[in-house]
């Protein structure tokens, strides 16, 4: 019998796209003073809708409606109620979730598995968790009466664009305050469903703007003086000058940035659920999460087999029409995100590592990479040492635990790594050891609103998620001053 | 201490470590417990998430007369008859009289004194007769026993044999007395093929199943079969996931293509299905064969036909139209 | 005869001992009348580049003792600065030229601030970590972890109970330091520094520079191998142009709202801003086979 599975589409009705989409600020969708920009569909190259951008007179207008919406309004009522618009738009978002599921893959070209099984269904979470705090803030540890910082200037990435939305929106608005958001401009769709959400949630206008644009936008909004604190979640070359530009300022800033996540895998690991450790690691998402596993550290003891088995394991994934509930890796994002990738790998190539792909056949049209592996990598190598961003990875051994650990925090980065060991005492001691915010053991990319998610070092400051989520949009300066 | 021979043929193919792994109970252990550990949570993720897989129209039909062409189908009551089991054989060779182009099943199941009503009624059809034997399914009982209750199935002419493995023993860690047993009955066979049940249910973790597995093989099973369908819990996917990395591995350290028949608490063609999934994801297509996997089952076999009436007929069907016996 | 005093030399505090500025330059410390008390060492950034290596060094051991073991050290330091209360009195009262009262308040103070962290030291897990009530089959906790290194660039008014206030919160969390101290005041900070030297303080957790903050506050804010700024003690044109240059290594910045109070009880900010959250997951499985999906 020749198996094959038929390609099982996801109807793209129920998204009900619109051929153009609108800046959401004040409460309501109005033209922006910006250049209309396209936003295409990865997964087949061409046109989805057309978005109108903002220009700075819009930022300014959002930003004093936020700040009006603050003062007069958010603060005045009482945060069981607050959180009970959260609990609102959380139910909202589960109701209307396999519309917010095809618009999500439709704009962002990750597999309609992925954004039913995990976005989704993490963004109602999200808002949901942060609702029940907005009564509680007093039992976070800082204070009988812990206070919002006001306006909240948010600038989010195109990998996960509507779950980051529910990052940057939930805790700052169930700590008390208002926001300014900007989505990025090849994903801007999901977060104006959102605002429609939002909107017959009766949230009071002003409370959430949706600003919409590139980089410029971006930019205009974290240097805008109405702004008491910044979220940003990006590369770190970008978070690098965001820092910059605000020193001196006393703005409070907390920053989401780039990682090379060490996936560390010892001779005494359950061998089959590292194999999937691994893909899940740096094939989710196509590669394009900042806490990718994408180095693989191997014990060198079982490396031969253990890689052998990996190849095989990865030739068996499906590479295609992101909304086909069959596909297993999606589209890249951009065409752009695409030369980006290439270029790494051949520069990969160039430095002497050798280079395994899936044979797997790829779709004609859109943007497509196949799931590959860099072996005979060194740690100089610029793929063992720069974010790619995509569905590669890169693969080096190592002798002993101290070595692993070691060579996993040899960077500049620390935002996540894996640890596969039957040994109860090393995966707690390898916790320990490695400097990275978020550590799984036997596991890999696990998130929930409850359990804090940030970087060490270069991969950022701040969290989210969690008490300490809460706390960045918190006044926590609690030191006593002179008078 | 003992030692004990595999069967001749495969004692020459095995390479050598795994036949130091059976030179004594010592060496079996040591061998046993250095298989890599499975990880109950990865696990149960991954069978989760092949079980999204999503088949569709053309692809689903064929699935469903695979599955119908690999069901062993059973009865092992107590209140068996010759009546029974008569009716059970006509099923297995006919399983949809009104669709007669519907696949038969890979066989029956029966107790050891049902053998000879199956096979006269089945003569001719190619439909094999399965015995269950080594006192099933608790398997408590003294070898000669196992072995006696083994022979009134091969006399009566069983083309397989499904035996249960001593649990007791190997809970308690004897795990040379496990494979002497399944040596000693598989020898008893003569050419039957041997089926041998873990009753992974009673070995109750990942591990053991693993263990279970690799034991059974080495001792020359010719399936390794995941429970009695007696107890609770029977075949689940992530305990079929960990016996189906057994075989896949063992054909690449041995060349040898050994089957897996999963057992008890399959009810429904989507559950069928999401087992061809995994077969063909984990072991690969090669396995996707009546002679290398089965199901163990009765009452999927009516879901399984009411699915294909359906995928032919374009609405779904009901329990009267097929039959219950 | 009266006898004639012995002057000290106060020299830099690094990896736990005494050495001159690698420079070789001095400068001299006057107390509050305008008089000669002494000639102070003049750092220099190869003494800092020096300091930071000592640090990271010093955070190695000090970060992987036991909570309650910096405790008790942490309030060793305590027991010895109280052993040399009436030094410090004096030696503030010539410095700054506060009255005998104010002068001990603040010696009192900083004795009660160092074992006000000191208590704080195996509570931080407590107050800031948590185990996470996650929605799938895993344990997870979150537990605050020092950040490496941190730089100090301590504030001026308050020689010693403010060089103790941004100090003691950065080591109780496990970090080690290098603090750039105020440059009137620099016989207090190595008459601190060597209180600090008998307290069983791991070599390099604290070091004391003196010199000139707007020379070396800028080499420190650069160090790609610090990990943390604390910039109480720059004005605000400094403040900037140091957050700036933090910016490339991604440094975590920690700027105080106003004018410190530092005889006011301290509230947690410093603590936080010095400490990473670390989240770990591990799978806690069925303990046998699930009754599953089949």
């Amino acid at each position: 019998m020749d198996w094959e599975y038929s390609a099982a589409p996801e109807s793209s009705a129920i998204a009900d796209i619109k051929d153009r989409y609108m800046p959401f600020i004040d409460g309501a969708f109005k033209e922006g003073g910006g250049e209309d920009r396209d936003t295409l569909n990865p997964g087949t190259g061409e046109r989805l809708s057309t978005v109108s951008t903002v220009n700075s007179s819009d930022i300014d207008r959002a930003v004093k409606a936020a700040r009006r919406a603050y003062e007069n309004v958010w603060s005045n009522i009482p945060r069981t109620e607050r959180g009970k618009y959260l609990f609102r738009i959380a139910r909202a978002i589960a109701e209307r979730s396999r519309e917010l599921a095809v618009v999500e893959t439709l704009d962002n070209g990750k597999p309609i598995k992925e954004t039913r099984d995990f976005d989704v269904p993490a963004t109602a979470q999200h808002f949901f968790y942060h609702a029940g705090w907005a009564d509680k803030l007093q039992h976070l540890g800082l204070g009988p009466a812990p206070q919002p910082l006001g306006v909240a200037g948010q600038v989010i990435p195109w990998n996960f664009p509507l779950l980051m939305a529910a990052w940057k929106i939930a805790p700052a608005l169930a700590a008390g305050n208002t926001v300014v958001i900007k989505p990025a401009e090849t994903t801007p769709l999901s977060i104006l469903v959102l605002a429609e959400i939002i909107a017959d949630a009766d949230l009071p206008p002003g409370v959430v703007n949706i600003v919409t644009g590139a980089g410029d936008v971006g930019s205009m909004l974290i240097n805008h003086a109405g702004i008491d604190k910044v979220a940003f979640t990006g590369s770190t070359a970008v978070g690098r000058r965001i820092q910059r530009e605000l020193a001196g300022t006393g703005r409070k800033i907390t920053l989401e940035l780039g990682g090379k996540g060490a996936n560390i895998i010892f001779e005494d690991a359950a061998q089959d659920q590292a194999v999937e450790g691994i893909i899940n690691g740096i094939f989710f998402n196509q590669g394009q999460v900042c806490c990718a596993g994408s180095r693989l550290l191997v014990q060198e003891s079982i490396a031969d087999e253990f890689i052998e088995r990996l190849k095989q394991r990865v030739e068996t994934l499906r590479v295609g029409d992101p909304m086909d509930k069959n596909t297993d890796v999606g589209a890249i994002n951009s065409e752009a995100q695409l030369g980006r990738i290439t270029a790494l790998m051949n520069a990969g190539i160039a430095e002497g590592a050798e280079l395994w792909s899936s044979s797997c056949p790829l779709p004609k049209n859109g943007y497509y990479l196949s799931p590959s592996i860099f072996t005979s990598a060194t740690p100089s190598m610029r793929i063992a040492r720069e974010e790619i961003f995509g569905p590669v990875l890169t693969t080096m051994t190592f002798r002993t635990p101290d070595e692993a650990v070691l060579k996993a925090n040899n960077s500049p980065y620390g935002l996540s790594a894996g640890v596969w060991t039957e040994k109860g005492s090393r995966a707690m001691g390898m916790a320990a050891a490695l400097r990275a915010g978020v550590i799984w053991d036997n596991t890999f990319n696990r998130f929930d609103p409850a359990a804090s998610f940030g970087g060490y070092k270069e991969s950022g400051f701040g969290r989210e998620g969690g008490p300490s989520g809460l706390a960045a949009y918190l006044d926590t300066d609690d030191e006593a001053v002179a008078r | 201490m003992t030692t004990r021979e595999l069967s001749p043929q495969a004692t020459e193919q095995l390479p050598a470590h795994l036949v130091d792994a059976t030179a004594d109970e010592s060496s079996l252990r040591r061998f046993l417990f250095g298989l890599p550990g499975v990880d109950p949570v990865g696990i149960e993720q991954r069978a989760a998430g092949l079980a999204t897989r999503s088949i569709k129209r053309a692809s689903k039909l064929a699935a469903i007369d695979m599955a119908i062409s690999m069901v062993d189908l059973t009865t092992l009551e107590g209140a068996d008859t010759p009546g029974k089991v008569r009716n059970l054989a006509r099923k297995a060779m006919m399983p949809d009289p009104d669709y007669p182009e519907t696949p038969r099943t890979a066989a029956i199941c029966v107790y050891p004194d049902m053998v000879p009503t199956g096979i006269s009624e089945l003569k001719g059809s190619g439909v094999k007769v399965a015995s269950v034997a080594s006192a099933f399914p608790s398997g408590r009982s003294s070898l000669e026993i196992k072995l006696a209750d083994t022979k009134i199935a091969v006399d009566g002419g069983a083309d397989e044999i499904d035996m249960v493995i001593d649990r007791g023993a190997f809970l308690a860690g004897r795990y040379g007395t496990v494979f002497e047993q399944i040596v000693a009955i598989k020898q008893a066979c003569g050419n039957a093929r041997l089926k041998v049940i873990l009753e992974t249910g009673e070995l109750a973790t990942y591990d053991n199943v693993r263990r279970g597995s690799w034991l059974a093989l080495l001792a020359g099973a010719d399936f390794i079969k995941t429970s009695t369908g007696k107890i609770s819990p029977a075949a689940t996917l992530p305990v079929v996931h960990v016996m189906l990395q057994a075989v896949k591995d063992w054909k690449i350290e041995t060349g040898e293509q050994r089957g897996v028949k999963p057992a008890g608490g399959i009810r429904t063609a989507k559950d069928a299905i999401r087992y061809l999934v995994a077969v063909n994801e984990i072991a690969g297509p090669e396995w996707l064969d009546p002679y290398y996997f089965r199901f163990g089952a009765s009452s999927v076999l009516n879901d399984l036909i009411m699915q294909r009436r359906a995928q032919l007929d374009g609405h779904y069907s009901g329990a009267d139209y097929v039959t219950a016996d | 005869m009266s006898h004639l005093a012995v002057s000290k030399t106060y020299k830099l505090f690094i990896a736990g001992a005494f050495p001159r500025s690698e420079s070789g330059r001095t400068y001299q410390a006057r107390d509050k009348k305008g008089d000669f008390m002494a000639n102070a060492a003049l750092a220099s950034r190869k003494d800092l580049r020096d300091a930071v290596v000592a640090a990271r060094k010093g955070y190695g051991a000090w970060s992987r003792a036991t909570a309650y073991n910096r405790g008790q050290v942490i309030y060793r330091i305590a027991e010895m600065l109280e052993g040399r209360r009436s030094e410090f009195v004096e030696l503030i009262m010539i410095s700054t030229g506060a009255s005998t009262n104010d002068s001990a308040a603040e010696v009192d103070a900083a004795i009660d601030r160092l074992v006000h962290y000191a208590g704080w030291t195996d509570k931080l897990a407590a107050v800031m970590g948590s185990a996470n009530p996650v929605s799938s089959p895993y344990f997870s906790y979150s537990a605050p972890e020092p950040t490496g290194v941190v730089g100090i660039v301590a504030p001026s008014g308050s020689p010693l109970l403010g060089l103790i206030s941004v100090i003691a919160p950065v080591i109780a969390g496990g970090n080690a330091c290098v603090v750039i101290a105020a440059d009137a005041d620099p016989c207090v900070a190595i008459t601190f520094a060597e209180v600090v030297a008998t307290s069983d303080v791991p070599a390099g957790v604290i070091n004391i520079l003196t010199g000139r903050i707007p020379e070396l506050a800028p080499h420190l804010a650069a160090h790609a191998d610090v990990n943390a700024l604390d910039l109480t003690g720059a004005d605000a044109e400094l403040r900037e142009s140091l957050g700036q240059a933090a910016a490339e290594t991604v440094k975590r910045v920690y700027v105080p709202r106003g004018v410190p109070d530092f005889i006011a009880t301290p509230g947690t900010a410093r603590l936080r801003a010095f400490l990473e959250i670390k989240t770990v997951w591990h799978p806690t499985g069925a303990l046998s086979l699930s009754g599953g999906t089949s």
